[in-house]
Formats: C-alpha cells, sequence, structure tokens
C-alpha cells in the first residue's frame, strides 16, 4: 500500500504511539484487502462495546487509548450489554456493570455518540450516495453497500477505530467497482424475514467478497435486515448486488432444500423458554408493526424486544412501548439479543426468535438451543 | 508466502484447520480453547502453536477476541492463513501475533504436528524441519 510522507512518518511513530498503532492497524487492513492507499471518510461506527464480546483486556484497552485518543469523524457505536433502565432486573453482577459502564465512558470520552446501537443506517440520515464509510457491525456494513449507496469495508472492531481515528479507511475491494462470478438464484415462494435470513446466511458461506443476487421480490424493512444479519454472521461476503450478473455467472439455487439444510443447521428446539425479538435491533416501523400485531393479545411468556435508545423515546411518545408492555413485553435498549449476557443457559434452555443471526449467537456464544419462527407464527403461537 | 500482514520471526508447531475461524463465540479468550462442537479444531488449545487456517470469518468483535488471548497468555506464536480477512488482520496487528498467507499448494502441503520457521525480514520462506 501507498503512504503519503506524512502517513509513513505517523507509522514510525513520530505523530505518537496512538496514531502508530491505528496505522499499523490500517496497515495490516490494506494489505489484507489489496488496497493501495487510504481515503477520507465521513462516518466510522464501531463495534467492540459489549463487554460480554470484549472482555477485560478490551476494558483495559479503551481505557488506556481514551487517554489520548479521539475520533476524527463523525463515530457511532454498536450496542453494549444492557440497558441501564432496567440492568437490576436482570441479576448481572457488579463487575459486569461496572467494567461496562467503564468502556462506555472510554468510547464517549474519545469523542464517540453512545448510539449503542447495531442499526446506525436506520436511525441517522444516510449521507449521499457514493459516500465513503467504515462500519464495523457487519449487518450495517452489508445493509450500508447494499440498500444504502454507501461504501464500506466489512471493518473489524480495529480497523473501524483506527479508521475514526484517523479519518480515513484503506481502498478496498468492497469501495471498488465489483464483478462477483457467483449468482444466488432466490427460488423459495412466499418468503418471511426468516426466509431471507437464510437466504443471507447462505449466501454468506458461498460469497467472498460481494454476491448477486436475483429473483427477490419487494423486500420490507424487517427482511432487509434480517438478509444482511444473516449473511454478516456466516461469511466475509460485505455487499449484495441485485440482478443476474453476467452470463458466465456460476448460478446456485436457494430453493426449499438449501433452506431446510440451514434450518435444520439453526434450528435445535422445538419450542423456547423465551422470546426475543430485535438482532438487528428492531426500528420505529418494526415496533409500530409489532404494536399493531399484539393488539388485544398478550405473551404467555417472556418476551424481551431489543431497540435502540432513540426509537424507544419514540416508540414511548407515540404509545408503543405501552402497548407493547401491556402484552407483556421486556422493552431493552443499548442492547441487542445478539451476545447479550441477559440471557444465560443457567436459568434458560432454549429461546424462540426469528432472527437467524440471533439464533448463531444464542447458540454458539450463550449455549442454549433455539426455536426458529417468523414473527407472525411467534404471534400466532405464543399470545392469547 | 503471499503477503506479510504483521511481520515477525517465529518457530513452532503447527495445528491446522481446515475450517475457517470464527474468533467471537468459537475461541475462549481465556483458554484459547475452541468451544464450537462442529469445528475440527474442538477441545483443542490454540496457545503457543502456529495455526494454520483457510480464514477468519464472522463479527468483526473477532479481533478483541485475539487481543484477549494473547493478553491472557494462551494466544498461538503466529498465524498462516489462506486467505487474509480483516478480523484477524486486525486482531494479529494490534496483539502483534505474526500473520501470513501463503498459496493454496502449499497451504495443502503443510501437516498438523510439522515442525516450521520464518523470519518475514530476512525472507519470503518457510522453512519446514
Amino acid at each position: 500500500m501507498e503512504l503519503t510522507r506524512e502517513e509513513e512518518s505517523a507509522l514510525k511513530g513520530e505523530q505518537g504511539e496512538i496514531m502508530q498503532m491505528a496505522y499499523r492497524i490500517l496497515v495490516a487492513t490494506g494489505e489484507a484487502t489489496d488496497a493501495e492507499k487510504l481515503v477520507p471518510i465521513e462516518w466510522a461506527h464501531l463495534s467492540g462495546v459489549n463487554y460480554n464480546t470484549i472482555g477485560d483486556a478490551g476494558e483495559e484497552f479503551l481505557s488506556g487509548i481514551s487517554k489520548n485518543a479521539r475520533v476524527k469523524v463523525k463515530t457511532t457505536l454498536n450496542p453494549m450489554g444492557f440497558d441501564i433502565d432496567n440492568v437490576s432486573n436482570y441479576g448481572l453482577n457488579e463487575n459486569f456493570i461496572s467494567k461496562q459502564l467503564s468502556i462506555r465512558n472510554s468510547y464517549e470520552t474519545m469523542g464517540v455518540i453512545p448510539s449503542f446501537s447495531c442499526i446506525p443506517y436506520e436511525i441517522y440520515d444516510i449521507p449521499k450516495n457514493g459516500t465513503q464509510v467504515a462500519f464495523a457491525e457487519s449487518n450495517a456494513a452489508i445493509h450500508a453497500n447494499s440498500f444504502d449507496h454507501l461504501k464500506t469495508n466489512k471493518e473489524s472492531a480495529f480497523s473501524a477505530l483506527a479508521s475514526a481515528i484517523i479519518g480515513k479507511s484503506p481502498y478496498s475491494s468492497l469501495r471498488k467497482e465489483d464483478n462477483p462470478n457467483i449468482t444466488i438464484r432466490m427460488k423459495v415462494k412466499n418468503p418471511n424475514e426468516l426466509t431471507y435470513g437464510m437466504l443471507g446466511f447462505f449466501a454468506g458461506k458461498i460469497g467472498d467478497t460481494s454476491i448477486n443476487i436475483s429473483g427477490l421480490g419487494e423486500m420490507d424493512k424487517r427482511q432487509t435486515k434480517a438478509m444482511c444479519g444473516g449473511m454478516g454472521t456466516s461469511g466475509t461476503c460485505a455487499k449484495f448486488i441485485f440482478g443476474e450478473g453476467d452470463s458466465d455467472c456460476e448460478k446456485i439455487d436457494f430453493d426449499e432444500k438449501e433452506m431446510q439444510n440451514v434450518h435444520d443447521e439453526l434450528n435445535t428446539a422445538e419450542k423456547g423458554d423465551l422470546i426475543t425479538l430485535g438482532s438487528p435491533q428492531l426500528g420505529l416501523d418494526e415496533i409500530s408493526d409489532l404494536a399493531g400485531k399484539l393488539k388485544g393479545r398478550s405473551f404467555q411468556k417472556r418476551c424481551m424486544v431489543f431497540l435502540p435508545r432513540t426509537v424507544k423515546e419514540q416508540a414511548r411518545k407515540i404509545g408503543y412501548t405501552n402497548e407493547l408492555e401491556r402484552a407483556g413485553c421486556e422493552i431493552l435498549s443499548d442492547c441487542c439479543t445478539c451476545l447479550s449476557p441477559l440471557i444465560s443457559k443457567d436459568n434458560v434452555d432454549a429461546v424462540t426468535t426469528n432472527s437467524i443471526k440471533g439464533a448463531f449467537y444464542l447458540k454458539n456464544s450463550n449455549g442454549v438451543d433455539v426455536n426458529l419462527k417468523s414473527l407472525s407464527q411467534i404471534v400466532e403461537d405464543e399470545t392469547r | 508466502m503471499k503477503k506479510v500482514l504483521v511481520s515477525g520471526k517465529v518457530e513452532g508447531i503447527v495445528l491446522k484447520s481446515e475450517n475457517s475461524i470464527n474468533f467471537l463465540g468459537t475461541v475462549d479468550k481465556k483458554t484459547g480453547i475452541i468451544s464450537d462442537k462442529n469445528h475440527d479444531l474442538f477441545e483443542k488449545s490454540v496457545k503457543d502453536i502456529i495455526l494454520v487456517f483457510p480464514s477468519g470469518v464472522g463479527s468483526s468483535v473477532g479481533a478483541y477476541t485475539i487481543y484477549s488471548i494473547k493478553s491472557n497468555n494462551t494466544a498461538p506464536l503466529a498465524m498462516i492463513c489462506q486467505k487474509a480477512d480483516l478480523t484477524v488482520a486486525t486482531g494479529c496487528a494490534l496483539a502483534n501475533i505474526p500473520l501470513i498467507t501463503i498459496s493454496d499448494e502449499e497451504f495443502s502441503s503443510i501437516k498438523n504436528g510439522m515442525k516450521l520457521s520464518f523470519d518475514t525480514d530476512s525472507s519470503n520462506q518457510i522453512h519446514y524441519q
């Protein structure tokens, strides 16, 4: 990768340790992604916020660098481990809470906006087409590249942080025009969000950096988010290109049989002890739709609903939160199903969810079984 | 070797996987032991070996897992991949774990338990013993 004289000097440590570390990370990133230079970015979105995932090493690292590091561009960040408004209901230990608050404090000290959301594309205005950004959260990077006309690498927690500090990011393959040689053909009829999540999971296993996809009908937000979340979970691919692709593209069908394979891999229980909705977090449209579906009905078991704080505040003003709480939902902002410390195999055997991303991490990280169902099926089966 | 992502000098025993690794959720960040039942390295430790695998996959937060295992002294001595991915590259950059990529032929010739060494500053060859 070609560096300017100023960038070289920073890499040698002439602009301090923080800049040297940030440049070392971006050089490794650039080499990994065949970038020939660094380009300015307008927005960074960071992962690596939840104490459950970054642990003591992450907490200490962030605390250390926050003394000197400051972000140079608009920087937002992923969910943390809990919602401070109701954390006392979940029996988290004091150590977890204090370490999580230290992480929060470190990011705020560095100038990061405490958004605690994995759907930045839904709660902030989208910059003009073609704007370079650096998003670490995998579903957000895929959504930005595929649906929002932005350009981002599928950043890691570190490359997004280094990009935020430097205000630049490697000019990697995902930022350029791409011409993938595989096309996934969607053949499943009457898809719901769970189908799209499985389609994304399937595509992520096959795609490299980007993938063509054809046969999609009109999709609502819930379905686009599910597809992006599914793909981010299973591979490195970070962009859907809509259409058949070139005639010499290898065509792979996503049919009932392939869908069943994904379902069998991730669905490990016939029913759940509790329900989680939101991985990615729910936006206002989905909350409005859920409130409508729950009119006159109540959940017969616990149902955790995850959403960004800004959405929770909007939903409260409109009256949706009252409606959801009446129906028995536990409403949690600033955190997410994915890698939640609030769900433990000590008191939960299996969770029902409509999220493929949620299912993967509930199974592999929380160690609980998962029962996959679409939202409409969940409402039908689990409410009265 | 094809590319040097994080430079360094290393000598050690190979632990090889044919499967990609999702560091977040698959590798225990304290012990460095693989906890995914579906992975071919299930219950193996990545500590103090040269970890050879196709590439990293999954959540970007996996970079912190690499930093964590380094802080807990349970990290590999080096990593060798067929394909470089961002999570592994940046995790290794920060943790200062040497990381190189190799051709598909060289990847298939490396066997579990082999002893090998490389020094990215002096040559781009891997030495087998």
